[in-house]
């Protein structure tokens, strides 16, 4: 037998349930309320693409020292899917712990002799108290959170509270629950010694002012005080929640108080090739627009993800990731759409990127996204995952400043025209390489213009002359220019020792980035670290990449996309940039990023000395 | 091929509407389309028809898809805003358009290829949904700009110009749209345009999806014996269900018409539409008989024209969504952004 896992709050949850079954509020209540105990927890759904039946799987990561990346491995694991029970049992750490239903007999073979076994009649339990098929089930969840809240030392105070915010104003739920919490904690406390786990949650001041939010209700929140009005999707996991979240947000916010009427208007397209379509035609037409959606509806909108470059009208895609190609891994995440997005539709495309790192950063480049693409008149994809998407993250709160106004853009009113002011669609007059527009009806005689996805000169007018084709065509690209130093700027952090390594990472790579960098520091290897924001690259990523000998990409895909688009894009030398990706479909962790670097660390080494001594 | 400007110098005599505007104010460029094709014949009707309504061309925002119907808008309404979109994806480009900006008049200029064939199911949502809008399809049977190919309007035997027999079923547009839920659906041809320019004036005038396929013959690929789409086969087959008065204004009082061979049907904005039968019994706010007379003249080789079907109170896609009164573009941050204390209060319950 291995020594049991001993730890204060340092270690990783993970629940077994089964899809419908009513575990995620229970599981979720149980991970709030660590968080109210000012510990820092990072949950991960992990679930099959599914309604009901087939398992799904809740991973609550415990970290004081607050790391919100997947870490790997799990200390305790709650079995409550027994479709799954051999897989779940094989995957907990020796020294681990084992809590299960023990109502049915298991034979001895399907036990660890190096775990900790903690058996609980939970369906018994039920059966005794309730009569009700659904109450058995739903109450059972609730059972064993009051089991491990008495385990693991966890406040009944704040479970309590919780309740009272969940259930406010619904007496006979709030009572029923607080009911079978008390079930739980009384059979621990009267059938289990209190030692037997050695896992503990100690109140703590880790969590300050921050808020814990799904990535994907946050980017719609964004897209709500970036002035969205339009918003065309077609439901797709992992990005159904978003355009679901702008819907609840708009019904809240977005209604004119005395009329009732609606400040928005939200369409559930045929399609994506569709939902797009009507972004681009309320983009057209002035108004903010935005679709979310993941990497099979990307691939459907290339077509008109090149008109709306071509033709230079503002669009905002919101590209929840998942693991690809084709239908892929549906419910598993991927940063692998990052070449399809930045070059999507045919010719000569480039596109903005946005690569937020979590919810609080949803929010403000949803917000951004719609600023820039009316600023520089393009698509701009936000490209977060499922990772950031759909799970509840601690993040800092959300910040807005009233004063901020919406960026519009060169827009020429109808002051303007009649003031004699030169109106060409197309005609760069202020060198950045983007044109004024006009928004339809704006005036009776003057600024019209036909917009189209062939080509045109600088007054919109239809040629096909090889000169003036490639004149927009150097326009477009020097607007490209243009969006480097309009986009979010990229974040340097320095290590604490001198080093000729670097390391860029972007999106949801980030909390296990930081935790990587200790680990690393840990062992004495040291890397300065670049987190991108953006493409196009701004300038300081080359400098960054010429500052170091090696510089490790770090990315969630198979093919290193990002490596190849810094090589591409800055004229890089590919030798010098070290590739480590990480594509199983479960979110990158601290241990994975540190075993790569350290160890590719260790062959460089290697390889120098041989080089010295040659 | 290069843009000609044309000269906009007005004859003193040239009759003006109510805004003051000639016919020419609404013209467009010079069509680079071939001499004798259907779409230049409806471009004109367009025109005619915004001319009579006395409609401020920049209030107009004239969108199409890909062919050489949807190369047209370039040829009318020179002062309205224009957006030539992608093959068969104008519909969901002019929803959005329309969801950012009620106010406008949107027309939406198509072809056969471009709504029956690729943009079929763009063409069936949009009707669905019931966008405020007059859809007008260009119908010649094939594709004119990639050089005679078959369309999916093409009529099942109907034989193209080098001898291929089409053995695909033809879509019948007007009873697509009527089963898809558009609240007018007119059918005409580019060579009546008696017929076309009241169809496309009570269409415009019409608050709700208006479709109007209009058979508009290819003279280079589909205007010869064999074809049913062709001058001389419409011409010969057209069976004409009513004749449409559009009257702005109060309708003048008349007897000229027995009991039962008018009807006046109220619209928005003042205009009654009067409705002459030809067709005795076509009641045209009758589905089920529509979709019937439709269906029955087809098999007989013949083609309904006219205004076939009107549901004289359509509801829009705005009225479904309980959008506001102003157009949404123009809406700005006091009304759009809830604000940092709002903002605040989301933090704290997210704790
Ligand atoms: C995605 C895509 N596929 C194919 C084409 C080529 N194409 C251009 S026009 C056209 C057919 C147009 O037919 P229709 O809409 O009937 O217009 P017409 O020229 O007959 O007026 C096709 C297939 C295209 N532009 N885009
Ligand atoms: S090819 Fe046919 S459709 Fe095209 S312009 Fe010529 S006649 Fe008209
Ligand atoms: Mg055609």
């Amino acid at each position: 037998m291995s020594e049991p896992i001993a730890s204060v709050n340092e270690f990783v949850v993970k629940f077994a349930n089964v899809n419908g079954s009513g575990s995620a509020s229970a599981n979720e209540l149980f991970a709030r309320s660590i968080l109210r105990m000012g510990v820092p927890v990072s949950p991960r759904n992990i679930f099959p693409s599914n309604i009901q039946g087939l398992p799904t799987w809740y991973e609550v990561r415990v970290s004081e020292k607050g790391y919100l990346g997947r870490r790997g491995g799990v200390d305790l694991l709650v079995a409550m899917n027994p479709q799954t029970w051999k897989q779940d049992v094989e995957e907990l750490s020796p020294g681990g712990y084992l809590f299960y239903d023990s109502t049915r007999p298991m034979p001895a073979s399907a036990f660890r002799d190096d775990v900790t076994t903690i058996g609980v009649p939970l369906t018994a339990i039920c059966n005794a108290t309730y009569t009700d098929a659904r109450q058995r089930q739903l109450f059972k969840n609730i059972i064993y959170i009051g089991v491990l809240s008495v385990l693991l030392d966890i406040d009944p105070e704040a479970i309590e509270k919780l309740f009272g915010e969940q259930y406010k104003g619904k007496e006979a739920l709030l009572g029923a629950n607080r009911k079978a919490l008390k079930l739980g904690r009384d059979y621990a406390h009267e059938n289990l010694d209190p030692d037997l786990v050695k896992l503990r949650v100690k109140a703590a001041d880790k969590v300050g002012d921050r808020i814990f939010m799904e990535g994907n209700a946050a980017a719609a929140l964004g897209c709500v005080y970036g002035g969205a009005t339009v918003c065309a999707w077609y439901p797709i996991t992992p990005s159904s929640s978003l355009a679901e979240a702008f819907q609840a947000f708009c019904k809240r916010y977005r209604h004119n108080k005395e009329t009732g009427k609606a400040n928005y208007a939200i369409v559930q397209a045929e399609d994506e090739l569709a939902a797009i379509g009507m972004v681009i035609g309320a983009g057209w037409n002035g108004a903010r627009a935005f679709t979310s959606t993941s990497g099979p509806g990307v691939s459907l909108m290339t077509e008109f993800i090149g008109l709306a470059y071509f033709a230079e009208v503002p669009a905002v895609i919101i590209n929840v990731q998942r693991g690809g190609p084709s239908t892929g891994m549906p419910t598993r995440t991927q940063q692998a759409d990052i070449l399809s997005a930045a070059y999507a539709s045919n010719g000569d495309t480039k596109h903005v990127l946005l690569f937020p790192e979590d919810p609080r950063e949803c929010f403000e480049f949803g917000a951004e996204s719609l600023d820039l693409a009316d600023r520089l008149q393009t698509p701009v994809f936000v490209m977060t995952d499922l990772d950031i998407g759909m799970n509840q993250r601690l993040c800092n709160p959300l910040a807005w400043d009233d004063s901020r106004t919406f960026d519009r853009g060169k827009v020429m009113t109808a002051e303007e025209l009649d003031a004699g002011k030169t109106f060409g669609r197309y005609l760069d007059v202020d060198g950045d390489g983007i044109p004024f527009r006009t928004i339809p009806g704006t005036h009776p005689t003057k600024g019209a213009y036909f917009t189209r996805g062939t080509t045109k000169d600088r007054f919109a007018r239809y040629s096909e002359e090889g000169d003036v084709y490639i004149d927009n065509m150097e326009r477009l690209a020097k607007k490209f220019e243009t969006a480097k130093s309009l986009v979010p700027q990229p974040i340097v952090r320095h290590a604490k020792e001198q080093t000729r390594y670097g390391v860029i990472y972007f999106g949801s790579t980030s909390p296990a980035m930081d935790e990587a960098i200790d680990l690393l520091e840990e062992k004495g290897s040291h890397v300065n670290s670049m987190r991108l924001r953006a493409f196009p690259f701004p300038n300081s990523v080359k400098d960054f990449i010429l500052a170091h000998d090696k510089v490790f990409v770090v990315e969630q895909n198979r093919d290193a996309q990002v490596r190849g688009m810094l090589s591409n894009e800055l004229g890089i030398d590919p030798a010098r940039l070290v590739p480590i990706c990480h594509y199983d479909g479960t979110p990158i962790t601290g241990r994975f990023i540190a075993r790569a670097i350290g160890g590719r660390m260790e062959e460089l080494k290697v390889v120098s000395l041989e080089r010295a001594v040659s | 091929m290069t843009y000609i400007a044309k000269p906009k110098l007005h004859h003193p005599s040239l009759t003006r509407n109510e805004v003051g505007k000639t016919r020419r104010d609404y013209e467009g460029a010079i069509s680079t389309l071939c001499a004798g094709c259907g779409h230049d014949s409806i471009s004109a009707a367009i025109v005619q028809a915004c001319f009579e309504l006395s409609i401020e061309p920049h209030t107009v925002a004239k969108l199409s898809g890909i062919g050489c119907s949807s190369k047209a808008p370039t040829y009318f309404l020179g002062a309205s805003h224009g957006f030539n979109t992608v093959h068969g994806r104008m519909p969901s480009v002019l929803t959005g358009a329309n969801l950012a900006n009620r106010d406008l008049i949107y027309l939406g200029v198509s072809g056969d290829g471009d709504s029956a064939s690729i943009g079929l199911g763009q063409f069936a949502h949009l009707m669905r949904r019931g966008v405020n809008m007059t859809y007008i399809v260009m119908n010649n049977g094939v594709y004119g700009l990639t050089k005679g190919q078959f369309s999916a309007t093409a009529d099942k035997g109907s034989v193209a110009k080098k001898g291929a027999v089409n053995n695909d079923s033809g879509i019948d547009l007007a009873s697509l749209a009527i089963i898809m839920g558009a609240t007018y659906v007119a059918r005409s041809f580019s060579g009546d345009k008696q017929q076309l320019v009241p169809l496309i004036k009570a269409a415009i005038s019409h608050p709700g999806a208006a479709i109007l396929d209009v058979v508009s013959p290819c003279v280079a690929f589909n205007n010869h014996a064999g074809s049913t789409k062709s001058y001389d086969f419409v011409r010969e087959h057209n069976e004409t269900v009513n004749r449409l008065d559009v009257i702005l204004g109060a309708p003048p009082m008349t007897a000229e018409y027995g009991p039962g061979e008018m009807v006046e049907v109220p619209q928005a904005d003042g205009v009654t539409l009067r409705l002459r039968k030809i067709t005795p019994d076509y009641d045209p706010s009758d589905k089920a008989g529509a979709l019937s007379f439709i269906e029955e003249k087809s098999q007989a080789g013949e083609l309904a024209t006219g205004l076939l079907y009107l549901d004289p109170l359509p509801k829009d896609l705005h009225a479904n969504m309980n959008t506001a009164a102003e157009p949404l573009n123009t809406l700005t941050e006091s009304t759009l952004c809830p604000g940092s204390t709002v903002l605040e209060t989301i933090n704290a319950a997210l704790r």
